[in-house]
Protein backbone atom coordinates (compact mmCIF):
# COMPACT_ATOMS: atom_id res chain seq x y z
CA UNK A 1 0.00 0.00 0.00
CA UNK A 2 1.05 3.58 -0.61
CA UNK A 3 2.68 4.93 2.56
CA UNK A 4 1.14 8.37 2.01
CA UNK A 5 -2.12 6.90 3.26
CA UNK A 6 -0.51 6.25 6.65
CA UNK A 7 -0.40 9.90 7.69
CA UNK A 8 -4.20 10.30 7.77
CA UNK A 9 -4.25 7.39 10.24
CA UNK A 10 -1.46 8.91 12.35
CA UNK A 11 -3.40 12.17 12.62
CA UNK A 12 -6.67 10.34 13.30
CA UNK A 13 -5.14 8.23 16.10
CA UNK A 14 -3.77 11.31 17.87
CA UNK A 15 -7.01 13.26 17.48
CA UNK A 16 -9.43 10.49 18.51
CA UNK A 17 -7.59 9.41 21.66
CA UNK A 18 -6.87 12.98 22.74
CA UNK A 19 -10.45 14.16 22.23
CA UNK A 20 -12.40 11.11 23.38
CA UNK A 21 -10.08 9.42 25.91
CA UNK A 22 -8.11 12.44 27.12
CA UNK A 23 -4.91 10.59 26.23
CA UNK A 24 -1.93 11.90 24.27
CA UNK A 25 -0.57 9.29 21.88
CA UNK A 26 3.07 9.16 20.78
CA UNK A 27 3.30 7.59 17.34
CA UNK A 28 6.52 5.88 16.27
CA UNK A 29 7.73 5.28 12.74
CA UNK A 30 5.39 2.93 10.84
CA UNK A 31 6.82 -0.43 9.79
CA UNK A 32 5.71 -3.54 7.95
CA UNK A 33 3.46 -5.54 10.27
CA UNK A 34 4.67 -8.90 11.47
CA UNK A 35 2.13 -11.74 11.68
CA UNK A 36 3.79 -12.83 14.92
CA UNK A 37 2.84 -9.68 16.81
CA UNK A 38 -0.53 -10.81 18.08
CA UNK A 39 -2.77 -8.88 20.41
CA UNK A 40 -5.53 -9.59 22.92
CA UNK A 41 -8.21 -7.13 21.76
CA UNK A 42 -8.77 -5.89 18.20
CA UNK A 43 -11.17 -3.28 16.87
CA UNK A 44 -11.63 -3.85 13.14
CA UNK A 45 -13.12 -1.57 10.48
CA UNK A 46 -13.29 -2.55 6.80
CA UNK A 47 -12.98 -0.16 3.85
CA UNK A 48 -14.82 -0.45 0.55
CA UNK A 49 -15.21 1.69 -2.55
CA UNK A 50 -12.22 3.41 -4.17
CA UNK A 51 -10.01 1.80 -1.50
CA UNK A 52 -10.48 -1.61 0.09
CA UNK A 53 -8.91 -3.16 3.15
CA UNK A 54 -9.06 -2.67 6.89
CA UNK A 55 -7.85 -0.68 9.84
CA UNK A 56 -7.20 -2.70 13.00
CA UNK A 57 -6.62 -1.25 16.46
CA UNK A 58 -4.56 -3.89 18.30
CA UNK A 59 -4.27 -3.76 22.09
CA UNK A 60 -2.86 -5.84 24.93
CA UNK A 61 -5.70 -6.64 27.34
CA UNK A 62 -4.69 -4.18 30.10
CA UNK A 63 -4.21 -1.27 27.72
CA UNK A 64 -7.57 -1.96 26.02
CA UNK A 65 -9.34 -1.89 29.39
CA UNK A 66 -7.67 1.35 30.46
CA UNK A 67 -8.34 3.14 27.17
CA UNK A 68 -11.93 1.89 26.94
CA UNK A 69 -12.51 3.06 30.53
CA UNK A 70 -11.01 6.45 29.84
CA UNK A 71 -13.21 6.82 26.75
CA UNK A 72 -16.43 5.64 28.41
CA UNK A 73 -15.86 7.54 31.66
CA UNK A 74 -16.51 4.40 33.71
CA UNK A 75 -14.32 1.41 34.53
CA UNK A 76 -14.67 -1.25 31.85
CA UNK A 77 -13.23 -4.75 31.84
CA UNK A 78 -13.21 -7.35 29.08
CA UNK A 79 -16.28 -9.14 30.45
CA UNK A 80 -18.41 -5.98 30.61
CA UNK A 81 -21.23 -5.54 28.11
CA UNK A 82 -19.97 -2.12 26.98
CA UNK A 83 -16.30 -3.06 26.63
CA UNK A 84 -16.51 -4.27 23.01
CA UNK A 85 -18.81 -1.36 22.16
CA UNK A 86 -16.21 1.15 23.37
CA UNK A 87 -13.33 -0.52 21.49
CA UNK A 88 -15.46 -0.75 18.34
CA UNK A 89 -16.40 2.91 18.51
CA UNK A 90 -12.75 3.96 18.95
CA UNK A 91 -11.89 1.95 15.81
CA UNK A 92 -14.85 3.54 14.00
CA UNK A 93 -13.67 7.04 14.84
CA UNK A 94 -10.03 6.38 13.85
CA UNK A 95 -11.06 4.87 10.50
CA UNK A 96 -13.70 7.54 9.84
CA UNK A 97 -11.36 10.42 10.65
CA UNK A 98 -8.60 8.93 8.48
CA UNK A 99 -10.79 8.29 5.46
CA UNK A 100 -12.07 11.88 5.54
CA UNK A 101 -8.51 12.83 4.55
CA UNK A 102 -8.40 10.56 1.47
CA UNK A 103 -8.95 13.40 -0.97
CA UNK A 104 -10.36 12.29 -4.30
CA UNK A 105 -11.42 8.87 -3.07
CA UNK A 106 -14.96 7.79 -2.27
CA UNK A 107 -14.55 5.29 0.54
CA UNK A 108 -17.12 3.71 2.85
CA UNK A 109 -16.42 2.15 6.22
CA UNK A 110 -18.02 -0.95 7.72
CA UNK A 111 -19.65 -1.25 11.10
CA UNK A 112 -16.99 -2.19 13.68
CA UNK A 113 -16.12 -5.73 14.72
CA UNK A 114 -14.23 -6.52 17.92
CA UNK A 115 -12.11 -9.63 18.42
CA UNK A 116 -11.13 -10.71 21.94
CA UNK A 117 -8.68 -13.55 22.56
CA UNK A 118 -5.16 -13.95 23.87
CA UNK A 119 -2.46 -13.26 21.27
CA UNK A 120 -4.60 -13.46 18.14
CA UNK A 121 -4.05 -12.20 14.61
CA UNK A 122 -6.67 -10.72 12.28
CA UNK A 123 -6.53 -11.70 8.60
CA UNK A 124 -7.61 -9.17 5.98
CA UNK A 125 -8.87 -11.04 2.92
CA UNK A 126 -9.37 -8.00 0.67
CA UNK A 127 -5.65 -7.36 0.69
CA UNK A 128 -3.57 -8.83 -2.17
CA UNK A 129 -0.99 -11.23 -0.77
CA UNK A 130 1.92 -9.12 -2.06
CA UNK A 131 0.64 -5.82 -0.56
CA UNK A 132 2.40 -4.87 2.67
CA UNK A 133 0.34 -4.44 5.80
CA UNK A 134 1.70 -1.54 7.78
CA UNK A 135 1.87 -1.19 11.52
CA UNK A 136 1.77 2.14 13.36
CA UNK A 137 3.30 1.64 16.83
CA UNK A 138 1.67 3.82 19.47
CA UNK A 139 2.46 4.55 23.09
CA UNK A 140 0.77 6.56 25.82
CA UNK A 141 0.69 6.87 29.60
CA UNK A 142 -1.67 3.86 29.73
CA UNK A 143 0.67 1.56 27.79
CA UNK A 144 1.63 0.55 24.24
CA UNK A 145 -0.56 -0.62 21.38
CA UNK A 146 -0.48 -0.50 17.60
CA UNK A 147 -2.70 0.18 14.65
CA UNK A 148 -2.44 -1.91 11.49
CA UNK A 149 -3.55 -0.65 8.11
CA UNK A 150 -3.98 -2.90 5.08
CA UNK A 151 -5.34 -0.92 2.19
CA UNK A 152 -5.41 -1.15 -1.58
CA UNK A 153 -6.44 1.86 -3.65
CA UNK A 154 -8.57 0.82 -6.60
CA UNK A 155 -8.87 4.24 -8.19
CA UNK A 156 -6.04 6.31 -9.60
CA UNK A 157 -5.72 9.40 -7.43
CA UNK A 158 -5.53 12.81 -9.02
CA UNK A 159 -3.66 14.43 -6.14
CA UNK A 160 -1.90 13.37 -2.94
CA UNK A 161 -3.82 13.66 0.29
CA UNK A 162 -3.67 17.02 2.03
CA UNK A 163 -2.48 15.29 5.16
CA UNK A 164 0.55 13.71 3.49
CA UNK A 165 2.88 16.50 4.64
CA UNK A 166 2.58 15.75 8.36
CA UNK A 167 4.77 12.79 9.21
CA UNK A 168 4.97 10.34 12.09
CA UNK A 169 7.67 10.79 14.72
CA UNK A 170 10.65 8.62 13.82
CA UNK B 1 -37.86 18.74 26.16
CA UNK B 2 -37.69 15.16 24.91
CA UNK B 3 -34.45 14.31 23.14
CA UNK B 4 -33.83 11.09 21.22
CA UNK B 5 -30.30 9.72 20.82
CA UNK B 6 -29.86 7.38 17.86
CA UNK B 7 -26.49 5.61 17.75
CA UNK B 8 -25.49 1.95 17.62
CA UNK B 9 -22.77 2.64 20.21
CA UNK B 10 -24.07 2.69 23.76
CA UNK B 11 -20.82 4.34 24.84
CA UNK B 12 -21.50 7.30 22.54
CA UNK B 13 -25.11 7.51 23.75
CA UNK B 14 -23.87 7.58 27.35
CA UNK B 15 -21.42 10.38 26.54
CA UNK B 16 -24.16 12.36 24.77
CA UNK B 17 -26.52 11.74 27.69
CA UNK B 18 -23.94 13.12 30.12
CA UNK B 19 -23.47 16.30 28.05
CA UNK B 20 -27.24 16.76 27.75
CA UNK B 21 -27.64 16.22 31.49
CA UNK B 22 -25.11 18.98 32.15
CA UNK B 23 -27.16 21.25 29.86
CA UNK B 24 -30.24 20.45 31.93
CA UNK B 25 -31.93 18.03 29.55
CA UNK B 26 -32.96 14.89 31.37
CA UNK B 27 -35.83 13.47 29.31
CA UNK B 28 -33.75 11.28 27.01
CA UNK B 29 -34.80 8.40 24.79
CA UNK B 30 -32.38 6.01 23.11
CA UNK B 31 -32.38 3.90 19.97
CA UNK B 32 -29.62 1.63 18.63
CA UNK B 33 -30.51 1.84 14.93
CA UNK B 34 -32.80 3.58 12.45
CA UNK B 35 -35.63 1.06 12.66
CA UNK B 36 -35.77 1.26 16.44
CA UNK B 37 -35.60 5.06 16.23
CA UNK B 38 -38.45 5.26 13.73
CA UNK B 39 -40.71 3.16 15.95
CA UNK B 40 -39.82 5.21 19.01
CA UNK B 41 -40.33 8.46 17.08
CA UNK B 42 -43.88 7.40 16.12
CA UNK B 43 -44.72 6.54 19.72
CA UNK B 44 -43.15 9.49 21.51
CA UNK B 45 -42.66 12.45 19.11
CA UNK B 46 -39.36 13.82 20.46
CA UNK B 47 -38.43 17.53 20.32
CA UNK B 48 -34.86 16.97 19.09
CA UNK B 49 -32.94 14.04 17.61
CA UNK B 50 -29.20 13.29 17.50
CA UNK B 51 -28.63 10.77 14.72
CA UNK B 52 -25.58 8.66 13.83
CA UNK B 53 -24.94 7.86 10.15
CA UNK B 54 -23.57 4.30 10.06
CA UNK B 55 -25.86 1.91 11.91
CA UNK B 56 -27.23 -1.59 11.33
CA UNK B 57 -30.76 -2.24 9.97
CA UNK B 58 -31.40 1.37 8.88
CA UNK B 59 -28.71 4.04 8.57
CA UNK B 60 -29.07 7.60 9.78
CA UNK B 61 -29.48 9.20 6.37
CA UNK B 62 -32.40 6.90 5.54
CA UNK B 63 -33.92 7.63 8.93
CA UNK B 64 -33.67 11.41 8.38
CA UNK B 65 -35.20 11.17 4.88
CA UNK B 66 -38.03 8.97 6.16
CA UNK B 67 -38.91 11.33 9.00
CA UNK B 68 -38.67 14.41 6.77
CA UNK B 69 -41.36 12.99 4.47
CA UNK B 70 -43.94 13.72 7.15
CA UNK B 71 -42.22 16.02 9.64
CA UNK B 72 -40.47 19.14 8.35
CA UNK B 73 -40.05 20.68 11.80
CA UNK B 74 -38.32 18.32 14.21
CA UNK B 75 -34.70 19.43 14.68
CA UNK B 76 -32.22 16.70 13.78
CA UNK B 77 -28.46 16.82 14.31
CA UNK B 78 -26.25 14.29 12.53
CA UNK B 79 -23.45 13.07 14.83
CA UNK B 80 -21.06 10.87 12.86
CA UNK B 81 -17.51 9.95 11.86
CA UNK B 82 -18.43 10.80 8.25
CA UNK B 83 -16.48 14.05 7.93
CA UNK B 84 -16.17 14.60 4.17
CA UNK B 85 -17.80 17.73 2.73
CA UNK B 86 -19.80 15.58 0.30
CA UNK B 87 -21.32 13.69 3.26
CA UNK B 88 -22.16 16.90 5.12
CA UNK B 89 -23.91 18.24 2.01
CA UNK B 90 -25.74 14.93 1.56
CA UNK B 91 -26.97 15.07 5.16
CA UNK B 92 -28.08 18.70 4.90
CA UNK B 93 -29.95 17.90 1.68
CA UNK B 94 -31.62 14.98 3.44
CA UNK B 95 -32.90 17.42 6.05
CA UNK B 96 -30.58 17.59 9.06
CA UNK B 97 -30.36 20.96 10.81
CA UNK B 98 -26.79 20.65 12.07
CA UNK B 99 -23.76 18.35 11.90
CA UNK B 100 -21.30 17.13 14.54
CA UNK B 101 -18.20 15.18 13.50
CA UNK B 102 -16.87 12.45 15.80
CA UNK B 103 -14.57 12.70 17.67
CA UNK B 104 -16.29 15.61 19.41
CA UNK B 105 -15.71 17.51 22.62
CA UNK B 106 -18.52 18.14 25.11
CA UNK B 107 -18.22 21.84 24.25
CA UNK B 108 -18.76 21.22 20.53
CA UNK B 109 -21.79 19.04 21.14
CA UNK B 110 -23.31 21.57 23.56
CA UNK B 111 -22.65 24.41 21.13
CA UNK B 112 -24.29 22.59 18.20
CA UNK B 113 -27.36 21.66 20.25
CA UNK B 114 -27.78 25.22 21.57
CA UNK B 115 -27.16 26.65 18.09
CA UNK B 116 -29.79 24.37 16.53
CA UNK B 117 -32.41 25.13 19.15
CA UNK B 118 -31.70 28.90 19.01
CA UNK B 119 -32.07 28.95 15.21
CA UNK B 120 -35.39 27.15 15.40
CA UNK B 121 -36.60 29.44 18.15
CA UNK B 122 -35.63 32.48 16.08
CA UNK B 123 -37.43 31.09 13.03
CA UNK B 124 -40.61 30.57 15.07
CA UNK B 125 -40.68 34.09 16.54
Amino acid sequence: MDVKFINPFVMAIRQVFKTMANTEIQVQKPKVASPNEGCDVSGVIGFSGDATGACILCFPKEVACKLASSFAGVELNIGDADFADAIGELANMVAGSAKAQFIGLEVSISLPSVVIGTHHNVAVTTQPSNAPRLQIPCSCSLGDFHVEVAMVVNKKQTAPTAAATSGARS
Amino acid sequence: MKIMLVDDSRTIRNIQKKVLGELGYTEIMEAGDGVEALNLYKQTTPDLMLVDWNMPNMDGITLVKTIRQTDKNIPMIMCTTEAEKTRVIQALQAGVNNYVVKPFTAETLSEKINQTLAKLQAAKS
